[in-house]
């Protein structure tokens, strides 16, 4: 995504603005550091910046940005490059990230890939030409209980394999996404086979948590 | 102070002092890249690393502070497996392209790769090629090659005080960049190829013209402002490459400016290389001997009072020297070297020196600019004040026209009305002055080159008096020159005599006729359209404006063709040295117009540059004290009486163009064209450049 320098293949607006409520939202940030620092707030307000310009960050925003926080629009690119959740061209309504680190991938990720690239019909890094879904490849996410794990923007789908993502493209092409976590049905990270504890009401209270350890052993 | 082991010597050190200069002040090198002495540490290369004993790693040397009871072993073998594959590291995505770059023979990373380089590669998978970027005229970037040492962009920001450089993306996807591409906007961009370690920022004029060791290195001073930096002149073949810095810490300390670095290819353009007669149109060749004689026959027919002679910006003192004494020898009394009609006194020499010095800045906390504009007229005195402003407790504010000097200024007014308030202590800026320790006020060019320059420099003169300027342990007034040899013309008195004329009137004279006899050492930055019918003799090295107007041309030689002496604003006494010849039939100064004299029946006492400056030496002691700077008594000077409001006009318009050597070059004619007409600061080019 980060390939520095805007790339000429599609248009950067002329200018940025925050909306008054975004704008009301950045001086927050920057009232969270002392006078002089709030350099400090680039991240905060470079997200802002990135979610009212639809998922990606404009030139024009990042120099709003520096002029915003007194810094040198340099220093504000800086930023903007480095962190790769920043996107510095437009993206699809869904930005689909799907997570190819070692345990999403032992769990077959390399299915859900597939799934996307045939289903859509674009290659990773590339916008379908309705400019409703971008397919991006990632590191870790920090969901491998519930490999192999596909980030749609803000929400994660667990539990993937390729008939169960062209499903979940199918329903967000439909424009009724489903609830976001497994797409298994498991509760958040419990077994993938049922409950194995505490699946019923104890007896009775536990009076003697030494005698009840003996008891299980 | 902490005491340490180094290699199992023992060393004590102040605080503060990082392993690296620890070490260099124990002798021994640490290989390093990112690390730069004038520069922020940044930690970033890893080359430097040591063995710390009770440390479980290699330490970065150049961001560690040393402590009492250190012990470093920086050859063990633990350190030099560690720097071992840093370079491997290094060189995974550097491209062996050491026979086509510029930077061979002189890289950091190639003299390194030496003792540390592993003699074949294991990396088997793809390598990096990283985008060129465009930086302008001056600096051609090869991205490849760079390693990441981030010196550049720290000299940008934290020297030069331009925010432009930085670096984008993260990992292997990092480059050193403008994001959007623009040429860098600072006079101090050339400095940037100096520093970078690897071949990444190269200079774009001087791309694939030759290599170190075939350049003939003389140690010289440059002429194209009154700083005096001192630099490295290479030249093969008789022709000059390129210039370097000399490291000067009370001048330049290791930088110059880009007019310095890369005006050199106006060396070799529109060069004066023999004699010529004639105005434009019937201008001929003519040989040694008959324009010696031309001009010695027109000598001794003008009356003298009807001589004039005005020397330029670029002249060295010797011959300054020889043409004045040459003229009192005629007793003509229009000498003048201050072609921009600067009201400056020659009485007193405090009046016009920048009695602060250079280095001196650091130690001012509050400093007053009039009518100046540093970062034209110096760039290097400009970095020293961005230097002191960085260290903070230094107000700076500045009375003219609006400025933009890489850290703010207040603006208390634009002219004369500002400058008697502040004299008379009734403008609210002179609170700062009063509760600084060490003031200092610089006075321009551009508020002593107009008609009531006396006026302002009396009240300058004022200012740092009631404000306490000048005591005896600080001198706070200061005159910032923009021409190298202005300071020297006024030191041995290139000044009208008694019943002389000055400049603004020997070019009223020469319209009127009552001047008929014009002799210009290397001035061209007169109004040649008001010569009037007088006869102009030009002396010097480039076809600029003054030989455009010329009846005979006098082929001299430019600042590196000859041995001369400078003195620069600060009053420092420093020689350049010849590194290579004159073109054609073009000679030394000095030797001109001692053979002129020689003709005239009066030949000056000397037939030797050794004779000369003995005699220049005796007459005018300051000019023995080579490369010192001693305190100049005060004294009265300035006119008094009121100062017209009028706002103040900075003398330099176009940075890269303010001289003939500038003017003839191509490399400073884009420069201009790309920072300034670009910037719309200057209109743009109609016509052909000449």
């Amino acid at each position: 995504m980060n390939t520095p320098g805007p790339s000429p293949v599609f248009e950067q607006p002329e200018s940025f603005e925050f909306t008054p409520e975004n704008r009301k939202l950045a001086e927050a940030h920057i009232a969270k550091y002392p006078p002089g620092r709030q350099a400090s707030a680039v991240l905060p307000l470079l997200h802002l910046a990135q979610v009212q310009s639809g998922g990606w960050l404009p030139k024009a925003a990042m120099d709003y940005v520096a002029q915003m926080l007194g810094m040198a629009p340099i220093r504000v690119y800086e930023v903007g490059t480095f962190y790769t959740m920043f996107n510095l061209r437009p993206v699809g309504r869904y930005l689909l990230q799907v997570c190819t680190t070692t345990p999403c991938w032992l769990r077959g990720s390399d299915d859900v890939v597939a799934a996307c690239e045939r289903k859509l019909g674009i290659a990773m890094g590339e916008t379908t030409a309705d400019g409703l879904f971008t397919l991006v490849e990632v590191e870790c996410l920090g969901a491998c209980v519930n490999a192999p794990v596909l980030q749609v923007n803000n929400d994660f789908y667990e539990d993937l394999n390729g008939p169960a993502t062209e499903k979940l493209l199918d329903a967000l092409r439909a424009g009724n996404p489903p609830p976001p976590g497994s797409v298994i049905g498991r509760q958040a990270s419990a077994p993938i086979t049922g409950r194995t504890t505490l699946t019923g009401l104890p007896a009775k209270p536990a009076a003697d948590r030494s005698r009840r350890n003996r008891k299980r052993t | 102070m902490p005491k340490l082991t180094i290699d199992g010597d023992e060393i004590e050190v102040p605080v503060g002092t990082t392993i690296l200069q620890a070490c260099e002040h124990a002798g021994i090198e640490i290989p390093h890249f990112c690390f730069h002495e004038r520069l922020n540490i940044a930690g970033n290369c890893r080359m430097c690393l040591v063995e710390v004993e009770r440390s479980p790693k290699p330490i970065a040397s150049c961001a560690m502070p040393v402590a009492d009871g250190m012990v470093v072993h920086t050859n063990s073998e633990k350190a030099v497996k560690a720097r071992k594959g840093v370079m491997e590291f290094l060189l995974i995505n550097h491209p062996l392209d050491c026979p086509i770059c510029d930077q061979g023979g002189e890289c950091d990373l190639q003299d390194q790769a030496m003792a540390y380089g592993f003699d074949r590669g294991r990396f088997e998978e793809n390598k990096r090629a990283v985008r060129d970027k465009d930086f302008g005229p001056l600096v051609a970037t090869h991205m490849t090659r760079c390693i990441h040492c981030t010196r550049c962009i720290r000299f940008l920001t934290e020297i030069a005080g331009v925010q432009e450089l930085g670096a984008t993306g993260r990992g292997e996807n990092m480059e050193i960049t403008t994001y959007i591409e623009h040429a860098l906007g600072s006079e101090l961009s050339g400095n940037i190829i100096d520093l970078c370690p690897v071949g990444a920022l190269t200079s774009k004029p001087y791309a694939f013209i030759a290599r170190p060791w075939e350049l003939m290195k003389t140690e010289s001073v440059d002429v194209f402002d009154a700083v005096g930096s001192n630099i490295r002149v290479d030249t093969r073949g008789g022709q000059v490459l390129r210039v370097l810095p000399r490291i000067n810490e009370a001048v330049n300390e290791e930088w110059i400016s880009d007019k310095t670095r890369f005006a050199i290819d106006g060396l070799r353009r529109r060069r004066l290389d023999r004699p010529y007669a004639g105005r434009r149109g019937a201008r001929v060749e003519i040989d040694w001997s008959e324009a010696l004689d031309t001009v010695a026959d027109r000598l001794r027919r003008v009356p003298a009072e009807r001589i004039a002679a005005i020397a330029g910006d670029l002249c060295d003192a010797e011959s300054m020297f020889a043409l004045k004494e040459l003229m009192v020898g005629l007793s003509a009394p229009s000498l003048d070297c201050r072609q921009d009609g600067a009201k400056l006194d020659p009485q007193c020499r405090a009046g016009y020196l920048f009695n602060t010095t250079i280095a001196g800045i650091e130690e001012a906390d509050a400093c007053l600019l009039i009518g100046t504009n540093p970062r034209w007229e110096a760039p290097l005195i400009n970095a020293r004040l961005r230097k002191r402003h960085l260290q903070g407790g230094f107000s700076i504010a500045a009375v003219g026209p609006r400025l933009d000097l890489s850290f703010p200024v207040e603006l208390l007014g634009e002219g004369g009305d500002t400058l008697g308030a502040l004299a008379a202590g009734e403008h609210s800026w002179c609170e700062r002055l009063r509760a600084a320790k060490k003031p200092m006020l610089v006075v321009g060019q551009g508020a002593l080159a107009r008609r009531d320059g006396g006026q302002v420099l009396a009240m300058a003169r004022a200012i740092a008096e009631t404000h306490r300027l000048v005591r005896d342990d600080w001198n706070g007034f200061n005159v910032l020159h923009h021409a190298a040899a202005r300071v020297g013309g006024l030191d041995l008195g290139f000044v009208p005599g008694p019943g002389g004329l000055d400049v603004a009137a020997i070019i009223e004279g020469c319209r009127s006729g009552r001047i008929e006899l014009l002799y210009l050492l290397g001035a061209d930055e007169t109004d040649i359209d008001d010569f009037g019918s007088a006869f102009v003799v030009y002396q010097g090295h480039h076809g600029d404006r003054g030989a455009a107007r010329a009846d005979v041309i006098l082929p001299g030689a430019a600042y590196t063709e000859k041995d001369g002496t400078y003195i620069n604003t600060e009053g420092r006494v420093q020689l350049g040295r010849r590194a290579t010849f004159p073109p054609g039939d073009a000679r030394e100064d000095w030797k001109i117009v001692r053979a002129l004299s020689g003709l005239l029946g009066r030949p000056l006492p000397y037939d030797s540059l050794g004779e000369l400056r003995h005699r220049l030496r005796a007459a005018y002691p300051t000019f023995a004290a080579v490369d010192r700077v001693g305190p100049a008594p005060w004294g009265e000077f300035g006119r008094a009486g009121p100062v017209d409001p009028a706002p103040f006009t900075y003398p330099i318009a176009d940075f890269y163009r303010t001289d003939p050597i500038s003017r003839a070059s191509i490399t400073m004619a884009e420069c201009s064209d790309v920072f300034l007409v670009h910037h719309g600061e200057l209109p743009a080019w109609t016509g052909t450049r000449g």
